[in-house]
């Protein structure tokens, strides 16, 4: 169970989200969204304890991200704007060390498998500064299928895929969800599930940040199974 | 945990041979610098054995601090970093394995290469001795130390020279005994002992708190 | 003035501000007087020459400004730091701004400690500037007043560079004592013989006297031009919040 309480973030003099709340259970998926510059970045940063909320607390299970600092990240896999792979390295490199960053060493048929999955079959072994736009996203992709972590935030994850591994994505975000994992997820796209709730977050800046009064966060629950309710 | 470690350590080591000549570039500034300074100040055997100690060591300081601008600087381009800072590892281990890559890398070749440097300036065999330790237990000082400004200064517009600006006067303990170390060796070896006793200190006391402040600095800048 | 003030209500910048626009001219006469005091009875009560194994005549009465520049400039590093601690552990935003107000008042006392230092040298050493141990602590403390200053501006956005900054102040906190001790003693094989050469017992009465009062001034004004500097950053960073509008739209500075 991933929760913020009274969350409040700034970005330089501008207040971004102020009183914002959330709570996503298990076998949910938190759609959040909202124009350009509202603070979706922000705020899922903020969940992944890179930032430091100016308000508010984010709990893990009850706890404190903070306090929990490994062990919550341990929980935790990001995708951010950045793919986080070495192009100097290939594919196969890049998953391993990341797999040992995480503590669950994989064997390399089971890379090659991601990555054969992902659509990268041949490739594994080419530096990935060779690879195109799409396919170094790929690389980084297959993270998700090799992740055990319960808890994904995943920030724009379908620009620069084409089709097949927007189909794909979906897939591995369904299973992830159906398999009662939780995912914290920006897209300008709807996303299908096949089992599990959708919950969504509407970022909405008040056009005067200088108005002291919280930003309008307005969350609706929907879809059916566990669909948690939002306090706002 | 050890694991890890290695892994980053092997990681930045194999980022590195596939980019020889990020290292090659810190080694040819400091012999050029240290081979420049007799064409500036005249090559009288007396002056350029007095000056030598001084000068191959403030030469490792400028080299070291110019390779460090690089530290973090890729990783923070490529967004490894952040993943880094979201792995379920202590930050400072994994700092130190990417600093101790980074000495291998720029510090190791500095320490290798100095006794031929000071062979230009005329210095004793005892004196190149010690140089060669003063060097090895310091420029893992200046590496450390120097990790906490490249993280402060992460991403920033005219990161190299502000920098300097920050490491530069820290290095001042490490300056002072390493050529201090040198110049004492050609009066007398013996007295040499607590110079390399003090450096080795700072290493041990630099090993211990130098990856805690870089880890914090680094929660700090990619906020 | 009520005695008992309750601290927490200033640690907000709103609540602070007007306190310190209150005092800052009180702090400003009382610092302007000590110096006079301090100036009045270091020209024309203290011995025209200092005896001593150090015999100098008139123009050893620098260290009227040179002493007290120096000791601030020491003290203010430590505010600085201390500051900064502060704001790191406890997530307070007066703190880093208040670190931020000290250092460059901490930067100009040590540059008046060095300049005055050469001006002394001239007489006494024959020239401007020598290696001196202590002179050139101050030169690396000056650098440090520097990087700390070059480093919170390079960087735009306010928390990190609050934050980057502060850290990089402890850090060299931590430093300081070792690079001036490593100045004070490069070789470790003679440490054992080094003292400090002055003491304050051994520093005549009145001379002491005007030392004190001096330095008492500088620290009153460096309250002064640090509450200065606290209001135009308060307000700068506040900008947006309504008690500024307020405050600006009223026109009431005070």
């Amino acid at each position: 169970m991933l929760e913020a309480i009274d969350l409040a973030c700034q970005r330089g003099d501008r207040l971004l989200f102020a009183g914002l709340g959330l709570q996503v259970g298990p076998a949910t998926l938190l759609h959040v969204r909202g124009r350009n510059g509202s603070g979706k970045t922000t705020l899922l940063r903020a969940l992944c304890g890179l930032l430091h909320a100016d308000a508010g607390q984010i709990r893990w299970h009850g706890e404190d991200i903070r306090e929990l600092a490994e062990d919550y990240r341990r929980d935790l896999l990001y995708f951010g704007h950045l793919n986080g792979i070495k192009a100097d390295l290939t594919g196969l490199e890049n998953l391993q060390i990341a797999a040992t960053l995480d503590q669950r060493p994989v064997a390399a048929d089971a890379l090659r498998a991601a990555l054969a999955r992902i659509g990268l079959d041949g490739y594994e072994d080419l530096p990935t500064r060779l690879l195109s736009q799409g396919q170094k996203k790929r690389v980084a992709l297959a993270r998700l299928i090799l992740s055990k972590a319960p808890l994904w935030i995943l920030d724009e994850p379908f620009t620069a895929l084409d089709t097949d591994a927007v189909t794909l994505l979906e897939e591995l975000i369904a299973q992830h969800v159906a398999g009662g994992g939780l995912v914290v997820l920006t897209t300008h796209q709807e996303v299908a599930l096949t089992r599990g709730a959708i919950q969504r977050l509407t970022l909405d800046p008040p056009a005067h940040a200088a108005a002291a009064g919280p930003a309008e966060a307005t969350t609706s629950a929907s879809s059916a199974a566990a669909g948690a309710a939002v306090p706002q | 945990m050890f694991k890890v470690f290695a892994c980053i350590l092997t990681r930045d080591l194999t980022l590195a041979l596939r980019r020889r000549t990020d290292v090659l570039t810190t080694l040819f500034f400091f012999v050029i610098v240290v081979s420049l300074f007799p064409l500036g100040v005249g090559s009288e055997r007396a002056l350029l054995k007095q000056l030598g100690p001084g000068v191959v060591w403030v030469a490792a300081l400028l080299a070291s601090m110019l390779a460090l601008e690089r530290l973090f600087a890729a990783d923070y381009e490529d967004g490894t970093l952040e993943q880094l800072l979201l792995t379920g590892q202590p930050l400072s281990l994994l700092v130190l394995a990417k600093v101790i890559a980074h000495w291998l890398l720029t510090g190791l070749p500095l320490v290798l290469i100095a006794p031929l440097m000071a062979m230009q300036y005329h210095l004793d065999w005892g004196a190149v001795w010690i140089m060669l330790v003063s060097l090895a237990v310091g420029t893992p000082v200046l590496s450390l130390i120097g990790a906490i400004g490249a993280a402060l200064t992460l991403g920033l517009r005219g990161g190299g020279i502000l920098l300097s600006l920050l490491i530069l006067p820290l290095y001042v303990p490490v300056l002072v005994y390493g050529s201090g170390a040198v110049a004492m060796a050609a009066i007398d070896l013996a007295a040499v002992v607590p110079y390399l006793q003090l450096l080795g200190a700072f290493l041990l006391v630099a090993l211990v708190f130098a990856p805690l402040a870089a880890a914090l600095a680094l929660r700090i800048a990619l906020e | 003035m009520n005695i008992k003030v309750n601290w927490f209500k200033y640690s907000a910048p709103s609540a602070f501000y007007p306190l310190a626009g209150r005092l800052i001219p009180w702090l400003t006469a009382a610092a302007a007087l000590l110096v006079l005091i301090a100036l009045y009875w270091g020209f024309f009560l203290t011995p025209e020459r200092l005896g001593g194994t150090n015999p100098q005549k008139e123009y050893y009465r620098i260290i009227f400004i040179h002493v007290p520049a120096a000791w601030m400039s020491m003290w203010l590093y430590l505010v600085l730091a201390g500051w900064s601690a502060v704001g790191l552990v406890f997530n307070t935003r007066l703190s880093f701004m208040m670190a931020r107000a000290v250092a460059p008042t901490g930067a100009v006392f040590t540059f008046i400690a060095l300049w005055t230092g050469a001006f002394w040298g001239r007489p006494s050493w024959g020239t401007f500037w020598d290696w001196d141990p202590r002179l050139t602590s101050e030169l690396i403390l000056f650098f440090l007043y520097i990087g700390y200053i070059a480093l919170h501006s390079a960087i735009d956005d306010t928390r990190r560079a609050d934050r980057a900054a502060a850290l990089l102040a402890i850090v060299g906190l931590v430093l300081v004592p070792v690079i001036f001790w490593s100045i004070n003693c490069p070789d470790p094989n003679q440490c054992a013989a080094l003292h400090q050469r002055s003491s304050l017992g051994r520093i005549e009465g009145n001379i002491l006297f005007a030392m004190l009062a001096m330095t008492l001034g500088f620290w009153l004004y460096s309250f002064a031009t640090a509450f200065a500097r606290l209001r135009g950053i308060i307000l700068t960073r506040e900008a947006d919040t309504a008690w500024v509008s307020e405050l600006l739209g009223t026109g009431g500075a005070r």
